[in-house]
């Protein structure tokens, strides 16, 4: 549905995007992460054919952004970082005119503005000028904005950003409920947000793609960890941990919690089966399981093992208009 | 079609929601109402001294049209150049600045779509500013008939000439985000258009034509006496289509700097 082919962005000397390329299948729901300037307002940009591309090719629903810009608009639905509405607008004629413009015919236009006022919860200010509304209203009328016309795609850039924390578990649950139905691809700092509405992530930084590819998989590489805890002798239990099917290294990390315990890190290869044949070998052995914790890689390891602690901190991006 | 008559209708609604129109077009009532009772008053005087002392006088033609009417034009053409950059100034510039530019930009319309539907919205509130200067040519109409072709021909190079300022306004207002910069740069363009036609040259080469023919007023001049001369229609036309055109390009350009 979205495929990107070495797009790639320059203003000038600065390369904002550097040959990224990626693709979105329909009805998916892609996060797209980066720390703050790594080109993720440019890319969504140029995929809303907003900003052409320097060099690289962007398709969108079948169609070249850069040779069939308007038709490539008819399909798409944006919502800017900065949600610039019409603040002398009220909210229902704002997004009545958008509507129109979007293509909806005359005599569903009630009902479709009805209806993205519903979803975005916003029906209760339809009457209200856009600019006397709070943050979180300005922003749930711009994803009105982004949904009315019914797109095949949705880009949102930072779509809960300035949201109340019920606010964001709706819109969360809206943007969900359109998985298999649109393909989404949505901009966050939160990256629980992203593990939780998404199904694959980009992930750009500087400008170049670090990775492209779903949740699962993207975790399953980093491989999680384990953390063995048993009342064994250290020297024999370390030896066999790590001939274990499914063990990739075991480090020793000294007396675990009880008496009489050792405690091991080990990084699996095959975290549910490295699992499974240490709970087994363990008990087998006849020794005291005292503990035996990890799991898979959240997303926030896979990202901070990706983009580097300095830039995880969530901070707002600057306006760049 | 439907597009364009969309953006004109909210573009129309936006400068009625502000401030701007309305009291643009107070401005422009009143001034226009002070030209013309000037001219009105003097014609008056004239005409009663004319009638005391026409042995001395001589046979001078008193018309309405050379009294009252070119000069009121006259005067109207100058007003027009002060009041027209502020009715295009916010145009793109404000939308620039909001960044509302962006979703602009990603609906499905055309660039010319918006620039025109721009356009036409700044056009019509112009037209009835114009539409209210004409209450003075009816308050005429009442004690003395003026003559209807100067009348017709005045406003329809008032028009033309509008139609030249506000392209030229609405290019200068992509050029920068700030609406007084923008304003600043349509009065010193238009300015100069007008300045260039005193710099006429002596001789009379085709330098001084040229010189003569770039003047904006100098096309003004004879729709003012009533006379409508393709040659000026053809220039304010080409003004208007020019900066039109310049405001496309510019957009254009706008999206690669980002």
């Amino acid at each position: 549905m979205i495929k990107a082919e070495n797009l790639t962005k320059r203003y000038g000397a600065v390369t904002a995007v550097n040959a990224v390329s990626f693709e979105v299948a329909p009805g998916e729901i892609c996060g797209f992460l980066g720390p703050n300037g790594a080109g993720k307002t440019t890319t969504m940009r140029v995929l809303t054919g907003f900003i052409p591309p320097s060099q690289g090719r962007v398709e969108v629903a079948g169609l070249d952004v850069a040779r069939d810009p308007l038709e490539v608009k008819k399909r798409v639905g944006y919502l800017p970082e900065t949600t610039p509405l019409y603040g002398d607008m009220r909210v229902e004629e704002y997004l009545q005119f958008v509507g129109r413009i979007k293509g909806v015919a005359r005599g569903g236009l009630t009902q479709a503005v009805g209806g993205v006022m519903e979803a975005a919860r916003i029906a209760d200010r339809r009457r209200s000028l856009i600019r006397t509304l709070s943050k979180g209203y300005r922003q749930r009328v711009g994803l009105a904005q982004a949904l009315i016309g019914g797109p095949e795609v949705l880009i949102l850039d930072e779509p809960t950003i300035g949201l109340d924390p019920t606010q964001i578990k709706d819109i969360r649950s809206l943007i969900k409920s359109l998985a298999g139905k649109r393909t989404v691809i949505l901009s966050s700092h939160i990256l629980s947000e992203v593990q939780l509405i998404c199904s694959r992530v980009v992930i750009i930084k500087g400008g170049r793609l670090l990775a492209s590819e779903s949740i699962e998989s993207l975790a399953a590489a980093l491989g999680g960890h384990l953390s063995v805890s048993a009342k064994a002798p250290a020297d024999q239990l370390g030896e066999a941990l790590a001939r274990l099917p499914g063990v990739k290294s075991v480090a020793a990390r000294g007396p675990g919690a009880e008496p009489g315990a050792a405690r091991f890190e080990i990084v699996p290869s095959d975290v549910s089966l490295a699992r499974r044949e240490i709970a087994r070998f363990v008990v087998g052995r006849g020794w005291e399981l005292v503990a035996l914790t990890g799991g898979a890689a959240s997303l926030e390891e896979a990202y901070l093992s990706l983009v580097g602690r300095a830039d995880a901190h969530p901070e707002p991006e600057a306006p760049h208009a | 079609m439907r597009n364009l008559i969309t953006l004109t209708g909210r573009e129309l609604r936006a400068f009625f929601y502000s401030p701007i129109a309305y009291a643009t077009g107070f401005i422009f009532a009143v001034i226009t109402g002070v030209f013309f009772y000037a001219a009105l008053s003097y014609y008056g005087m004239a005409s009663y001294e004319m009638s005391r002392m026409a042995q001395f006088a001589g046979p001078r033609e008193l018309s309405l049209g050379e009294y009252v009417l070119r000069p009121l034009f006259g005067n109207l053409s100058v007003v027009m150049l002060l009041m027209l950059p502020l009715l295009t100034m916010r145009l793109f510039s404000e939308e620039r600045k909001a960044g509302s530019l962006e979703l602009l930009f990603t609906w499905p319309l055309t660039d010319f779509q918006i620039t025109l539907g721009k356009f036409l919205a700044v056009y019509l509130v112009f037209l009835l500013m114009l539409a209210v200067s004409a209450l003075n040519i009816a308050i005429l109409a009442w004690f003395a008939p003026p003559p209807w072709g100067v009348v017709a021909c005045g406003y329809l190079g008032l028009a033309l000439l509008g139609a030249a300022f506000l392209a030229m306004g609405l290019f200068m207002s992509t050029l920068t985000e700030n609406q007084v910069i923008a304003a600043a740069l349509s009065f010193g363009a238009l300015l100069l258009f007008w300045v260039v036609g005193w710099l006429v040259p002596e001789q009379k080469d085709a330098f001084a034509a040229m010189v003569e023919y770039l003047s904006i007023f100098s096309h003004f001049e004879r729709f003012s006496k009533g006379v409508v001369d393709t040659r000026d229609v053809v220039y304010y036309l080409s003004f208007a289509f020019l900066f039109l055109f310049l405001t496309l390009r510019s957009l254009e350009a706008a999206k690669y700097r980002g």
